[in-house]
């Protein structure tokens, strides 16, 4: 499904009298279909940068990232932009609710974008019920709270069935009832097919995981 | 959807909108209004000049010192001085003098049909060539005794009966607009200029003196032949006819083209500080905007928009806040030049009438275009710099 090949990150700036930085160390990576796959580790070890590079946002220093046989990083920008819109969904850390729309629409948004039939209002519905979210399909994200907010970009992010999720620390601001309720969800998700990435602090979310890496000082390993 | 999504951004927030609505209003306002005057002021310009009709004008000796065409066409204030009709024969002859008619002008008067003082001119129907073509209704007819034309802004009564002095004077024709003086004149044949002298005279009022239509006139207006120099016709006439003096037409009227480059090189000025304001306050709001914003477009850029879906969005937000914004300023500037034509003319000094609808029209809509060529050069600017954004670099800062 998503497949990483000796892919690193520097980034360039001063530090420790070099002004390399290497975010991510050189490393293969797979989310296979039907799994969720956990990353773990402390803040600032580069866990969304990993991420970012999975979900094509991010270009890598070295490596490729194929998504079955695309090569992502070697796509013109409006075909990958389409693919990801098609087939990854993407739970960016931080709020991420446009507010000139109403939550519902938020969520029906990643439809509409290419989209010219129908949008999938029905399931749209039905991933805010299951977030707990369903009587506020009319508010707009900025009378939300910070967990609320977090449950639609879920929403928002699965509306489209993606064969692939991207998931920064989803549970970040969640008590422990939501948090169940995310971690199901996405495993649900999986069940159906999808390839999970689930990028989190939470430590009951191994219960959830089909494999659980860890990443320290950019180096990745499994555990 | 981008169409969709930018009409919610817009609505989502008024006063954000508004701003840049009003930018865009300033600039179509500025141009729409300042062309729309110099054109008016040009068109007055063009029609005084056809509608002095004649290469050379002649007027007494003792005139020169005060007869000033600008006075005359724009207070309708002539200066009262007359000639010989023998002067006028002696003009007729000189070589390149194709046609000639005389012109006799009376003290402006107050009457009944008008809030201004009209201005009594009178000529020679059978030899005029500067009067009888601007009747709006082209008028075949004779211009017997007590018939006037009239200009374009004295309000004709319904029976079409103006009195002056108690005499009875038929309206059979208005004339087009010139912006001047000449608006509010009042034209007939010499026999009846001699009855309204008298009726004043018989009256008391003895406004004119002594003067006889017969035999003095005012001006001697010239058409000069094909093939002749309108100079050498001047300086002959000059050379050889004692008493009077001979100005070309477009010399008398240079003062008030003069004043009119002057005018329009102001407003021209003026409109460009307006659009070098607007645009640099535009650029700078909208960078500012773009900047604000810069989150909600990593969002998308997130969900799959590409980088085309981003500028397509700045772009149809700036080209709605435009359209917008140009209408209604092309509108005011409407409101603003169309009713207060009168008050723009007066204050300026110089002739002004508004050209026909569909220059209007097409002079609204390429304003309307440039404004909103102006406002997408900009936004495509900004749009071209928010398409560029490092997405994941802007996840980063909302943390
Ligand atoms: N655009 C960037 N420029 C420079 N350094 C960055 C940039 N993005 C991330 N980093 C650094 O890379 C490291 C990993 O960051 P990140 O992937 O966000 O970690 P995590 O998600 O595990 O907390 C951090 O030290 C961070 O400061
Ligand atoms: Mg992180």
């Amino acid at each position: 499904m998503l497949r990483a090949e000796g892919i690193s990150k520097n980034y360039y700036r001063k530090r420790d009298g070099s002004n390399v930085f290497t975010a991510v160390q050189p490393t293969d990576f797979e989310l296979p279909e039907g799994q969720v796959t956990e990353i773990t580790g402390r803040s600032g070890s580069g866990k969304s940068t990993l991420l970012n590079l999975l979900a094509g946002l991010l270009a890598p220093s070295t490596g490729k990232v194929w998504l079955d046989d695309a090569d992502l990083y070697a796509l013109p920008d409006g075909a990958l932009s389409r693919l990801r819109n098609r087939r990854v969904g993407v739970i960016p850390q931080g709020q991420s609710g446009l507010h000139s729309l109403t939550v519902l629409e938020n969520v029906l948004l990643p439809a509409r974008l290419y989209g010219r039939g129908p949008v999938p209002e029905a399931r749209a519905r039905q991933l805010l019920e299951r977030m707990g979210i369903a009587d506020l399909a009319d508010v707009r994200p900025g009378d939300l709270s910070g967990g609320e907010m977090r449950r639609m970009a879920i929403a928002r992010a699965l509306i489209l069935e993606p064969s692939v999720v991207l998931a920064d620390e989803p549970t970040g601001d969640l008590d422990d009832g939501n948090t169940a309720a995310v971690l199901e969800l996405l495993r649900d998700t999986a069940r159906q097919g999808a390839a999970v990435l689930l990028v989190t602090h939470e430590a009951g979310a191994a219960r959830y995981a089909d494999a659980v890496y860890r990443m320290d000082s950019g180096r990745l390993t499994r555990e | 959807m981008i169409g969709k999504l930018s009409l919610k951004n817009l609505a989502g927030k008024p006063g954000r909108t508004a701003a840049m609505v009003l930018l865009a209003m300033f600039l179509s306002f500025s141009i729409f209004a300042g062309s729309l005057t110099v054109l008016s002021l040009q068109q007055g310009l063009n029609g005084l000049e056809a509608r002095l009709g004649a290469d050379i004008i002649v007027v007494p000796y003792e005139a020169t010192t005060k007869f000033d065409v600008k006075s005359m066409l724009l207070q309708g204030n002539p200066g009262y001085f007359y000639l010989n009709r023998s002067f006028a024969d002696k003009v007729a002859t000189r070589p390149g003098v194709e046609a000639t008619s005389c012109q006799l002008y009376l003290a402006s008067v107050s009457a009944g049909c008008c809030s201004v003082a009209v201005q009594l001119i009178g000529f020679d129907p059978e030899s005029d060539f500067t009067i009888l073509p601007w009747a709006q209704e082209t008028y075949h007819g004779e211009i017997g005794f007590g018939d006037v034309l009239v200009g374009s802004d004295i309000s004709v009564p319904t029976d079409g009966v103006l009195r002056f002095f108690d005499v009875d004077c038929r309206v059979v024709a208005q004339l087009a607009k010139t912006g001047s003086a000449l608006d509010t004149a009042v034209y007939a044949n010499m026999e009846t200029i001699q009855a309204l002298i008298e009726a004043s005279q018989a009256k008391g009022l003895n406004q004119y003196n002594d003067i006889s239509a017969d035999e003095v006139v005012s001006s001697v207006l010239v058409r000069v032949a094909e093939g002749y120099d309108v100079e050498s016709v001047k300086n002959d006439i000059n050379l050889h006819v004692r008493k009077v003096v001979a100005v070309r037409a477009s010399n008398m009227i240079s003062t008030i083209a003069d004043n009119l480059t002057g005018v329009s090189r102001l407003i021209g000025a003026f409109i460009a500080a307006i659009w070098v304001l607007s645009l640099v306050i535009m650029m700078i709001a909208l960078t500012m905007l773009m900047n604000e914003r810069r989150r909600e477009f990593a969002i998308l850029r997130v969900m799959g928009a590409s980088r085309r879906k981003l500028a397509g969005l700045v772009m149809a937000e700036s080209a709605l806040t435009n359209l917008l914004g140009g209408a209604a300023g092309v509108a005011l500037a409407a409101l603003v030049v169309f009713p207060f034509s009168g008050v723009i003319e007066a204050r300026l000094g110089l002739p002004f009438v508004l050209p026909g609808g569909g220059r209007v029209l097409a002079l609204a809509l390429g304003s309307l275009a440039a404004c909103l060529a102006a406002g997408a050069a900009i936004s495509a600017v900004c749009a071209a710099r928010i398409s560029r954004i490092d997405t994941s670099l802007i996840l980063r800062e909302g943390n």
